[in-house]
């Protein structure tokens, strides 16, 4: 772009014009925009500032695209342009760009104040809440129809479910769980062994692990799983509209997605948990062989001692109501999708952040629960 | 042949204070090849999903004179193609078509899957069961989504966009399947389509839709239509002309 391709004429006080020559291409757009910018910052609301199309050889899409942009904002500022003794090639590009028509403004969306975002984010923190207790509702009803037609249910989803959410995840279950219990072990041995306890540290991790680590581990672990995998692949269907296409075929998709995830969920979390305790112990163990010189026989019998059938089944308890919680949360969530792709992006996110939320208050309210009931 | 099998009455829709159509009124005959026309983003897939109950607008629409309703689980009674073919992406294509059969009738597995194979066939989908929906091209998932629609022979069937995306000779082959089974079977179709071939060979009643008068602007026998419409906008859409340039 040769810096005379545009050149700036004032014939009047008020009235101007952009003289536009030889031939303008896409390629050299960056320059030509730099140096219109430079003449058109002069111009203010009154006045013309017309483009002169006299000298033009050729002009491609890109450039008219420019220029047309260029000619909107300059009538947004009260600036009036018009493109002048544009020959017929020319002046066809100018009409398939709508650059001869008179200018729609785009009114910016007013920014929101944050008194009012704080209070969007709680009214729909509280919308979402009651929409997941709906969800419940409509899956307690299809629940019972399946249980009068057992055959209309989708089964076959069943195993697959409980193969991916369990039986993929038992490795990552238990590495987490080990760790967990060999840091906490370490953390206590120090304290422990100037006391001279240090076989309390079977009793500290086997209460802990079982009663609290196990079951949280293992959901969190789920609910990062299989709560975003469920969100993400109903969501996908969603606005692929494959769940519309299963409701205009009669097959509610309560019963044909939903069931059978929130049933694998719940049938193969216990067992996790289970895993998950036993992981933890075994994390105690090592700490207390190496560093507490116990016996790992020594460690086995405290363990046994202590740990009551209550501590473990409580936990599965537990692990049966997370499973309902993630697997609603991320059914309802992904049937709740709209927006395309980054629609299934954003109810991902916000499934593993609310079942994760979800999570510890459900087990906030267990522990407390189990404390005043005694238990 | 001429009882009304869908009826519409006062149908507006719209969402937050924008109006998409209003107050639209027509009714579909039993027997009849009914298309929607109108140009993109004119509203035909919404209304078709409003037909076929999955969303609702102000109104009455009535098929067999009851409303549609998707909420309720029962045995539908029509088969809907989408736009997009909407197959289910974790099922091949024989499973696809075989999913109504199992959910509402008792038959057999193999005789399930006969059925599903005779439905692709039907479409011209030989050799196309045991692949996934990813592994079609557009044209076939339409074929394999409305070889779906027809599982449970239905007596009415909605089509969205069938042909677009087709090449001409599948385009034809489709034409002379709806024709077919129009005929011979006495199935209703509701079909939304751009194709012009296909609106007058197939087409028995049309009616078309406007974005800026948000309102059915003809309606009646496509042919006559193009012949002897005075309406600027409908003579532009069946002659392929430009509308001439508003004063
Ligand atoms: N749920 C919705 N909310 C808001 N606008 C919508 C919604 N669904 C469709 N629309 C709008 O309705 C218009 C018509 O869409 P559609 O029925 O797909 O057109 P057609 O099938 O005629 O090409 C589009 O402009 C689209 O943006
Ligand atoms: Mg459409």
């Amino acid at each position: 772009m040769q810096p005379s391709a545009i050149e700036l004429f004032r014939s009047s006080q008020t009235h101007s014009a952009i003289q536009f020559r030889g031939s303008l291409r896409f390629a050299q757009a960056a320059e030509l925009w730099a140096a219109l910018r430079n003449v058109e910052s002069s111009a203010v609301r009154g006045e013309t500032l017309d483009f002169d199309m006299a000298g033009v050889e050729r002009i491609d899409g890109g450039v008219m695209a420019l220029l047309a942009c260029l000619r909107t904002e300059l009538q947004r500022r009260g600036v009036q342009s018009e493109f002048v003794e544009a020959g017929p090639a020319v002046q066809k590009l100018i009409h398939l760009y709508g650059a001869d028509h008179s200018v729609a403004v785009l009114t910016p969306r007013a920014p929101i104040g944050l008194l009012d975002q704080l209070g969007r984010a709680t009214i729909s923190a509280v919308r979402e809440l009651q929409l997941v207790l709906a969800f419940f509702g409509q899956l307690v009803i299809s629940g019972f129809s399946l249980w009068r037609a057992p055959r209309s249910a989708n089964w076959s989803d069943l195993p697959a479910t409980m193969e991916r959410s369990g039986a993929d995840a038992v490795p990552i279950i238990l590495l987490i769980n080990f760790l967990v219990g060999l840091a906490m072990a370490f953390q206590a041995a120090a304290q422990l062994k100037r006391f001279g306890a240090n076989l309390l540290v079977a009793d500290l991790i086997g209460i802990a692990v079982c009663r609290e680590l196990g079951p949280l581990m293992a959901a969190i672990v789920i609910a990062g799983r299989s709560g975003a995998a469920f969100a993400a692949e109903l969501g996908f269907m969603q606005v692929n509209g494959e769940i519309d296409a299963l409701r205009t075929m009669g097959i509610g998709p309560m019963r044909y997605l939903v069931v059978p995830r929130v049933l694998g969920l719940i049938l193969v979390l216990p067992l996790l948990t289970l895993l998950a305790d036993v992981a933890g112990v075994l994390g105690g163990l090592v700490v207390g062989v190496w560093n507490l010189d116990l016996t790992i026989r020594g460690f086995l019998n405290e363990t046994a001692r202590v740990v009551s059938i209550w501590d473990v089944s409580s936990g599965v308890i537990k692990s049966l109501v997370f499973a309902l919680a993630i697997a609603l949360i991320a059914c309802q969530q992904g049937l709740a999708t709209s927006g395309g792709a980054e629609g299934v992006g954003r109810r991902t996110t916000s499934t593993v952040v609310t079942t994760l939320f979800a999570l510890i208050l459900i087990d906030a309210s267990f522990t407390v629960f189990f404390r005043v009931a005694g238990l | 042949m001429s009882a009304p099998l869908i009826e519409v009455a006062d149908l507006t829709i719209g969402w937050d204070g924008r109006v998409l159509l209003q107050a639209a009124s027509f009714v579909v005959e039993q027997g009849a090849v009914f298309v929607i026309l109108g140009g993109s983003g004119c509203g035909k897939s919404t209304l078709m999903r409003h037909l076929i109950g999955l969303e609702f607008g102000s109104g009455r629409i009535t098929i067999e004179g009851e409303a549609p309703d998707q909420g309720v689980t029962a045995r539908p009674r029509f088969g809907v193609m989408f736009q997009s073919g909407a197959l289910l992406g974790g099922l091949t294509v024989g499973e696809n078509v075989a999913l109504p059969l199992q959910q509402w009738t008792n038959l057999p597995a193999d005789a399930i899957g006969g059925i599903a194979l005779a439905k692709l066939r039907l479409v011209g989908l030989v050799g196309a069961e045991d692949l996934l929906p990813e592994e079609l091209s557009g044209g076939m998932r339409k074929r394999a989504a409305i070889a779906r629609a027809m599982a449970l022979e239905p007596d009415l069937l909605f089509l969205d966009e069938p042909s677009a995306g087709l090449d001409p000779v599948s385009a034809v082959e489709l034409d002379e399947l709806i024709l077919t089974l129009n005929q011979q079977l006495g199935i209703t179709f509701v079909v939304v389509t751009h194709d012009l071939e296909s609106i007058f060979k197939v087409g028995s009643a049309c009616i078309m839709l406007d974005k800026e008068s948000k309102s059915i602007i003809a309606r009646g026998d496509p042919r006559s239509l193009r012949d002897s419409s005075t309406d600027a906008r409908v003579r532009a859409f069946f002659n392929r002309t430009h509308l001439p340039v508003a004063a």
